[in-house]
């Protein structure tokens, strides 16, 4: 047994040893993006949004699109953390670094977007100044903020013990603004037992809120669109659609994390297909939903067209956006589905690449959410110039995404080179629980041998 | 509160002042000091002012400073004026979308071609029934979601029924912009081309300019004329007296002839009504229906102009 713990830790310390020629080559492309994107921004500062796409009626595009979508990601920490944790399921412990870690950094770019997308963010301590409560944005603020800060405390309380590990492990390897790093991360642990005592109390309380805290925050995101009038937006599901909407995104972004970090850090022995097989079912099962919320949102209005609804459904259903409509409900959602109810489709490369289509798809379904309503509003569309009766974004807007999807890039790979992947000691604890298993199942079937052997002999 | 007073009296008096001695178009001037802190020789001419209580003062011009005070301080301009409730009564039957009301407007608000604060829409609302003209103003609706949305109080209500912004304090999220169902809110989107003359008068959300880039504007029911007595743009610049303006309070409304009405009696004689009732934003606009027309409707070829998405056409209704 202790042969396998110091396994564990050798495993996961490997990759923060050494940091390769590839490594070094990647995180140059993604500061190249990251940097080709501050230029879009500094760009569209000086000439005001006037550089993006966007006009008069359609105010919101990729930006919002890409805050909701990033702030969906987001509830894979949660998911995969949270409620594993909170109903005890063993088999998580090698994940949960890889879905915390995942909504922190979402979380972190997704809270950029609509700051990127002001007009005035010079004007943003007027939040502070003349806050108003009864705003839904506000709403925003509020929730968004507090998740960031529990879901960075969700991330960095199970890390204590493995910057202890960290701090006592890689003296020889590592330089000594990490090794000053990883002391000051440690908070002096010593793995004493009222430490470990504290640890637990606080990982408990941490999960029973951020559950919660998760809820309201996709809750108040969909509000932003439900609370207006608009076709299409004035829906009284909007709420759960969007936290179901970001569920599905955010379970499967924890599938294509666990792979990633698998494949590169050779972790096969830890992320097993048992894992992915366990991940699979719960995507799917977050996909039906998905599916069925899809069915509320577009069915219910669409049976009986009324005429603020019909323009927009005509408009999804067979016009101008009924290609990318239809590939998302069928390519998207009904695919995925498909394909995950077959064992071999829940195997790691196959449930990578449906997990891809699920996560892509979840972009683009918000982009259909946000764009077409703007395009149909009450009072029609009349002698305006060409381009703002449609959108499509610049190449500012473009540019600026790309450059946050490289922020996310550079922010995890970073993590990664710096933090173990997994978290050691529960994964450790893991194993012993597996190990305790194994031997009460040995025991058993030991004892009911003699016992079958002592029934033969009488 | 003494130093409040003295302040408003200087200002007065200089207001008074250069009306008086012809010297200022716009804004009001602030004498420097106690006239003796300037270096520039004097010319010898002088200029006569004189304050509200008929006290003549002498000053040279090169004592004289622009100063940019607003024509009412934020504060006063987020109240409203008190004991009013504007009102406007749009006669779709006297409407012939000549669009002269958005040439006024667009003219007194220095608003570039683009942004229409009135605009004439072509409207047809079912296959079977005519077409019409239908000028669009801000609703300054009595239960505005934009100001429910605003996160920072930018866009607010008054007392007078106004809806108005404050570009200094927007932060330009647009959730207002969303919020609006008449599509009435217009954004900055880049740096607004303004000529030095507009972009040196004092701010105030009573007029919205001098525009600030990545901030909202829209029609306002013109409160800084309204302030002086006068009408808003729209109404002024209606040659078919289409466009009524007042007081709900006062029960009448006034066109650009002259010709006062009472509110109440002529909603209830030409069936007023509300656009789009059951929005529930109680829109403070009223339109009268476009019946017994005496000039042409609009052709039906030109109401699917503009923009030839799906909503040219369909996106009429009431």
């Amino acid at each position: 047994m202790n042969h396998t713990i110091g396994t564990i830790q050798e495993d996961s310390l490997r990759p923060l040893r050494s940091w390769g020629r590839g490594t070094l080559i990647w995180i140059a492309i993604l500061l190249a993006a990251g940097t080709w994107g501050f230029y879009a921004y500094y760009y569209q500062l000086r000439h005001g949004l006037a550089s993006t796409a966007l006009r008069d009626y359609v105010s919101w595009g990729l930006y919002i699109s890409t805050f909701v979508f990033l702030i969906g990601l987001s509830h894979s920490g949660t998911l995969v953390s949270g409620i594993l944790r909170i109903t005890k399921q063993d088999w998580r412990m090698p994940i949960t670094r890889t879905a915390e870690l995942m909504t922190f950094v979402s979380l972190l770019f997704g809270g950029i977007m609509p700051i990127i997308d002001l007009g005035r963010p010079d004007h943003i301590f007027n939040l502070i100044l003349f806050g108003r409560v009864q705003s839904p944005l506000m709403w925003d603020v509020i929730c968004i903020f507090t998740y960031f800060v529990g879901s960075t405390m969700f991330l960095y309380l199970p890390m204590i013990p493995d910057m202890a590990l960290c701090r006592d492990r890689l003296k020889e390897t590592s330089s000594s603004v990490r090794r000053w790093m990883y002391r000051k991360l440690a908070l002096g642990w010593t793995g004493t037992k009222t430490q470990w005592r504290y640890l637990e109390r606080s990982m408990t309380i941490m999960t029973i809120i951020i559950i919660p805290i998760a809820v309201s925050v996709h809750t108040v995101i969909g509000y932003i669109f439900a609370m207006t009038l608009r076709g299409g937006w004035n829906s009284t599901v909007f709420g759960p659609y969007f936290v179901a909407g970001a569920l599905y995104s955010g379970s499967a972004t924890v599938v294509l994390g666990m792979y990633v970090f698998r494949k590169i850090y050779h972790l096969e022995k830890y992320m097993t297909l048992k894992h992915f097989d366990l991940m699979g079912r719960i995507v799917l099962a977050l996909t039906l939903i998905y599916a069925y919320f899809n069915l509320n949102e577009y069915w219910v209005p669409a049976y009986k067209m009324a005429i603020h609804e019909r323009h927009l459904l005509t408009d999804l259903f067979s016009g101008e956006y009924a290609k990318v409509f239809w590939i998302l409900q069928f390519g998207t959602v009904l695919l995925p589905i498909i394909i995950m109810s077959f064992p071999k489709g829940r195997r790691p490369n196959i449930l990578a690449a449906t997990a891809v289509v699920v996560v892509f798809g979840a972009w683009l379904k918000r982009y259909i959410i946000v764009v077409p309503t703007l395009l149909h509003p009450f009072v029609p569309i009349q002698d305006v110039p060409a381009d703002w009766a449609t959108y499509f974004p610049s190449w500012v807007e473009f540019s600026v995404v790309t450059g946050a999807i490289a922020g996310i890039l550079l922010v995890l790979t970073l993590y990664s080179k710096l933090f173990p992947i997994m978290s050691v000691w529960e994964v450790e604890e893991g194993a012993e629980v597996e190990e305790t298993k194994k031997l009460a199942a040995e025991m058993r079937s030991k004892r009911a041998a003699t016992e079958a052997v002592q029934t033969n002999v009488y | 509160m003494k130093k409040e007073n003295d302040q408003s009296n200087r200002r007065d008096f200089l207001k008074f002042g250069l009306t008086a001695g012809g010297a200022l178009a716009v804004g009001a001037v602030l004498m420097d000091g106690i006239l003796s802190m300037d270096d520039n020789p004097e010319t010898g001419e002088k200029t006569i002012l004189f304050d509200r209580k008929g006290h003549v003062f002498e000053v040279d011009p090169t004592h004289l400073l622009e100063c940019k005070t607003p024509p009412v301080s934020n504060a006063e301009a987020r109240k409203g004026i008190e004991g009013k409730k504007f009102v406007m009564v749009i006669d779709l039957a006297k409407c012939d979308g000549c669009k002269l009301c958005t040439e006024a407007c667009t003219t007194m608000h220095f608003n570039e071609p683009d942004r229409e604060w009135i605009k004439v829409f072509k409207m047809k609302d079912a296959k079977t029934t005519q077409p019409y003209w239908f000028p669009k103003p801000c609703f300054q609706c009595d239960n505005p979601l934009c100001t429910k949305v605003c996160p920072v109080n930018a866009t607010f209500k008054r007392e007078d029924g106004i809806v108005l912004i404050d570009s200094e304090r927007c932060i330009g999220c647009r959730s207002c912009m969303a919020a609006c169902p008449y599509s009435t809110r217009h954004f900055n989107w880049g740096h607004p081309k303004e000529t030095p003359e507009m972009a040196s008068l004092p701010y105030s959300p009573e007029q919205g300019f001098p525009r600030r880039v990545g901030t909202v504007e829209k029609c306002d029911f013109c409160p800084h004329m309204i302030r002086q007595g006068k009408m808003p743009a729209c109404v002024m610049g209606c040659p078919m007296d289409a466009i009524y303006f007042g007081d709900q309070n006062e029960d009448a409304v006034t066109c650009h002839s002259g010709e006062t009405l009472q509110l109440s009696q002529l909603l209830e004689d030409r069936a007023g009504y509300r656009y789009m009732e059951e929005l529930g934003t109680e829109p403070r606009v009223y339109y009268l229906p476009p019946t017994n027309r005496k000039f042409p409707k609009p052709g039906d070829e030109g109401s699917t102009e503009g923009t030839g998405s799906t909503s040219s056409m369909s996106g009429m209704e009431m």
